[in-house]
């Protein structure tokens, strides 16, 4: 393992980072430009743990070992269940709105990439020492890490406790909505309801066949058109009301034709029948 | 004796308390209290000179230290006074004239319901002129100075309900500060010269200094002796100053606060004898008013513009005395003391004609007056004699002295200023002779006043006639006391004197004089005695329309000052609009845009705000990288 | 291989994490995009820890995936505060910064 970490690169190691980097450049390439939330937050988990092995391969055992389990196993969860909280709204279009941005964008991305790999090209970057006495001198990579931590960073290290517990404390206050005012009661609501004259029966429900009588699929006018009403609000807000008029019509015209046929078939077996 | 001094101003300065405050339970005794006290200014004064002509001829100057005024490091101002030769002589004449013009004032403005604030007035003017030539520095003189402007504003304006009095006070008081502005400046000037206000260190450092400050010390001084004493080019006052109650033009407009310039001019002696440059221009002022005074005289039909012509006339004679230096300055004071008798003795005879005539001015509408009017045909006739150079009455001895130092003045300079001088005396002659057969002699040409009534001239009352006796005593022995006590040796002390020797004999000048006026008399009683005098004034020719303008003064402050003050502000404010407005308007127009277009970067993206940022890390890596690299 | 290709890659990596963070407009995304940012450079602190041969590399790289952890957190409750009064996790609809 300490060879691993020397100065001297094997030729595995050389593979692993040529095939593992490619790995990881794509996905972060795809982070930032999958259309979908999920698939970016996938993506970026994937990035993550080819870090972790090249954490690993770097000789950072302990690291490599964190990075999964809390990055990749405790954060980017956290980000899909966020993701799962807001939804994914029509607005997550890539088309730029603000004028000039991308060229910007481009511009000094591309600027800041030559000048990071110039700069690194210039520095003297020959001599590697190795993990190898480093981890040797108190038994072991997280021997070594926890030597430090709780000597040299111990006050980092108790500050750094302090702002964990500062953030979700913070993180719940954020998300914490007092109700300011009593629930009505079912009594009051109906009260509520006679008294604004509208709806005095309970809202029309989504769905008129049985086939579509999911929650995202508005109920049908005597005309056809579709209602609103009968979608809750959120789906609503969120724009997930499927439009199923002109799809509804085609397919109640199908499904009438094809009764018929049946029905018709039908008559004309019975007729042949008799 | 000397901590009497201060009760000299203090006496009157109570009157004039008293009476402004009192309020109306003191309308039946106010003028009473006036008079007293400017009395017991006058008395105060005498026993003060009985006391000075006690002590030996250098040791005549009194002083008294009442507190320091302004306590500052470096800027001392005391309220102390001086009383020297000079000051006795001009306090003697101003409560002396002062108290004859408070009696005759009782009688004048008997029917005057304001008669108590006129006394206060009166008053605070006695005690503002006594506090001016009292006074023993300059910052106090200028506190005494501001004073007699204060009082002359009140009372030409006197008769306030008269938008003329109204106007003629206002433009009196914007004269004299264009005046004082000078004074003021010349105050700055000696502070920042010699470090303090007093006659004393001023005067005596005076000739250490060098001569280009004291010419515009002394230049400064001129511009306000012109103010306060009429002198070209700020004469235009004095006309309008006519009118006030005619008590008023004499005490103040012609007896005292008037000569106020003259005082200043000797009194700052040591300075002008040591600026010849500022000499010259004050000689020049005086001739050149002398003869535009006198011009202006000759005019006028209205009696007390013509004397008011005469009083810049003989202020002019007084300022050009004063302008040729040691053989001059005691001249100068002798004349304004002669003057001072003689020319209040006019106005109040001229008062005492109107008193009797509806308060007719016009001369035009007089005439044939001396059986109607005795005592004060008598008195102006003697005043008249006197102004005119009579030999053996006081102007005479005054003016002669005068003429003789302008031809001692030598050179050139001497002849023409002898020669003004002289042409000043024939126009005297003339003017006032026309004044006199006017008002007194030929047929009557009376005209009924504004309600119908025909005028009924009479003698005034005693209070008024008391004064105008006295003052034509004075008048007629003046010249002849003066001469025999030893005037000038009184004044040496403190105005120095040399002797002037003229390039032609004393008795020629003498001759000269009396012949000149002769002549100018003559010429007077040809056009006005031996002709009828026209009731509506003819035509005239240019130079007669022009001097019945004042010379055109007002036309010409209006024309130079007015309109030109008026053009530049026009001009300023357009230069205000387009360029001040413009350079101000265009930068914020400037920036505003300037702004509308940075504006556009604050977009309230935050990705744009990311991106400029970024932009902002390339920039510094870059420069890290450079720096390396160099 | 010289390890120094590591250090490519996290420079690599922490453009395109930037370059996200400018063009995405999902709230979500940009933050992931930080994250991945954050990742780079801890690839690079390990790659120097191993160039240097002390562990000191690797205790900021704990440190910062610890900070990370507590940014992500009070970073989505933001995300998820700010959705619910605008119905919206677009960074562009929070422009009221503007004049």
């Amino acid at each position: 393992m300490s060879a691993l970490a020397a100065y001297a690169t094997s030729t595995g190691e050389a593979f692993q980072f040529w095939v593992l980097g490619t790995v990881a450049v794509v996905g972060a390439l795809c982070t930032i430009l999958m259309r979908k939330a999920v698939h970016s937050a996938l993506c970026l988990a994937g990035t993550m743990i080819v870090l972790a092995v090249f954490y690993l391969a770097n000789g950072a055992y302990f690291l490599g070992i964190v990075q999964i389990v809390v990055y990749t196993g405790a954060i980017m969860m956290l980000f899909l269940f966020v993701v799962m909280l807001v939804g994914v709204t029509a607005a997550d279009s890539l088309k730029e709105t603000i004028k000039g941005q991308r060229w910007w964008a481009a511009a000094c991305g591309l600027g800041f990439g030559v000048l990071l790999f110039a700069g690194i090209g210039n520095a003297a970057l020959t001599e590697f020492a190795g993990l190898g006495a480093a981890n040797a001198a108190h038994g072991g990579n997280v021997e070594g890490l926890a030597a430090l931590i709780f000597t040299k960073y111990v006050f980092a290290f108790e500050i750094t406790g302090a702002l964990l517990i500062t953030a979700s404390v913070g993180a719940m206050l954020l998300t914490h909505r007092e109700r300011t005012e009593r629930a009505r009661t079912q009594r009051e609501l109906a009260e509520q309801r006679v008294r604004d004259g509208k709806h005095l029966p309970p809202l029309p429900a989504p769905g008129v066949y049985a086939r579509h009588n999911a929650v995202d699929v508005p109920g049908l006018l005597p005309d056809g058109t579709p209602s609103e009403l009968t979608v809750i609000s959120t789906l609503r807000k969120r724009g997930q009301v499927r439009d199923v008029s002109g799809e509804a019509l085609a397919d109640l015209k199908a499904l009438e034709q094809r009764s018929s046929e049946r029905l018709g078939r039908d008559r004309d077996e019975e007729e042949a029948n008799r | 004796m000397d901590n009497l001094i201060a009760l000299l101003i203090a006496a009157p300065l109570l009157g004039a308390a008293v009476l402004l405050c009192g309020g109306r339970r003191l309308d039946k005794t106010g003028h009473w209290l006036g008079t007293l006290l400017a009395a017991v200014s006058f008395v105060i004064g005498l026993a003060l000179f009985a006391d000075m002509l006690g002590r030996s001829a250098d040791d005549r100057a009194m002083h008294q230290h009442l507190f320091t005024w302004i306590p500052v490091e470096g800027f001392q101002a005391d309220v102390a006074f001086q009383l020297d030769q000079l000051s006795m002589t001009f306090v003697l004449l101003i409560s002396g004239v002062g108290t004859l013009i408070h009696v005759y004032s009782i009688g004048y403005m008997e029917h005057d319901e304001r008669r108590r604030r006129f006394f206060g007035y009166l008053n605070l003017f006695v005690a503002a002129m006594l506090l001016l030539v009292l006074a023993d520095n300059y910052l106090l003189l200028y506190f005494g100075w501001e004073g007699v402007g204060l009082a002359s504003y009140l009372l030409i304006g006197f008769w306030q309900h008269k938008p003329s009095a109204a106007t003629a006070a206002k433009k009196a008081f914007l004269v004299n500060r264009v005046g004082d502005i000078g004074l003021s400046i010349a105050i700055m000037l000696m502070f920042t010269t010699f470090g303090t206000f007093a006659f004393g260190p001023v005067l005596a450092s005076a000739g250490e200094t060098s001569e280009g400050k004291l010419t515009a010390i002394g230049l400064m001084l001129l511009l306000a002796a012109c103010g306060k004493s009429a002198q070209v080019p700020l004469q235009s006052w004095l006309g309008d100053a006519m009118e006030g109650p005619t008590p008023v033009s004499a005490l103040i407009h012609a007896a005292t606060m008037v000569t106020a310039g003259v005082y200043l001019i000797v009194r700052s002696a040591d300075i002008f004898n040591a600026a010849p440059d500022a000499q010259l221009v004050v000689t020049i002022v005086g001739a050149v008013t002398l003869l535009f005074g006198a011009i202006v005289g000759c005019a006028k039909d209205d009696i007390k513009k013509a004397l008011a012509g005469s009083t810049m006339s003989q202020i002019g004679y007084m300022i050009l005395a004063a302008g040729l230096g040691p053989i001059g300055y005691v001249f100068a004071i002798m004349h304004l003391v002669t003057h001072g008798f003689f020319k209040a003795g006019l106005f109040l005879g001229a008062g005492s004609v109107m008193h009797g005539m509806n308060d007719e001015v016009d001369m035009r509408k007089y005439g044939g007056l001396r059986k109607y009017m005795p005592v004060t045909f008598v008195t102006f006739g003697l005043g008249y004699l006197a102004i005119i150079g009579f030999p053996g009455l006081s102007g005479f001895f005054s003016k002669d002295k005068i003429i003789e130092a302008a031809f001692a003045k030598g050179g050139t300079e001497g002849w023409i200023l002898g020669a003004v001088t002289l042409l000043g005396a024939a126009i005297t002659a003339y003017y006032m002779t026309r004044v006199m057969l006017m008002t007194f002699f030929g047929e009557k040409r009376w005209q009924d006043d504004a309600d119908g009534n025909p005028p009924h001239p009479h003698e005034s009352p005693k209070s008024m006639v008391i004064p105008m006796v006295l003052l034509a005593v004075g008048s007629v022995a003046g010249g002849a006391v003066f001469e025999l006590s030893g005037f000038v040796e009184w004044l040496e002390p403190v105005t120095g004197y040399a002797h002037g020797h003229p390039p032609i004999s004393a008795a020629a000048v003498t001759a000269a004089t009396v012949a000149v006026m002769v002549i100018g008399v003559g010429l007077a009683y040809l056009q006005y005695g031996r002709r009828p005098v026209p009731v509506v004034a003819p035509r005239g020719s240019l130079l007669t329309r022009a001097a019945r303008r004042d010379l055109l003064q007002d036309d010409f402050n209006h024309a130079v000052f007015v309109t030109g003050g008026t053009h530049l502000t026009r001009s300023l404010v357009y230069v205000d609009h387009s360029l001040v407005d413009g350079v101000v308007n265009g930068t914020a127009a400037g920036v505003g845009g300037l702004s509308g277009r940075l504006r556009k970067l604050q977009n309230g993206y935050v990705r744009s705000y990311a991106v400029s940022m970024f932009g902002g890390t390339a920039v510094l890596i870059a420069a890290t990288l450079l720096m390396r690299a160099v | 291989m010289n390890p120094v290709n590591y250090l490519y890659l996290a420079a690599l990596l922490f453009t395109i994490g930037a370059v996200g963070v400018l063009i995405r407009r999902n709230a979500i995304v940009v933050f992931m995009c930080v994250e991945l940012m954050l990742n780079a450079c801890n690839l690079a602190f390990v790659t120097f820890s191993r160039m240097h041969g002390n562990l000191d590399g690797q205790i900021i790289a704990f440190f910062t995936m610890v900070v990370a952890a507590a940014e992500v957190v009070v970073g989505l409750a933001i995300i998820v505060s700010v959705f619910r009064s605008r119905h919206s996790a677009s960074v562009d609809d929070a422009s009221l910064m503007k004049l």
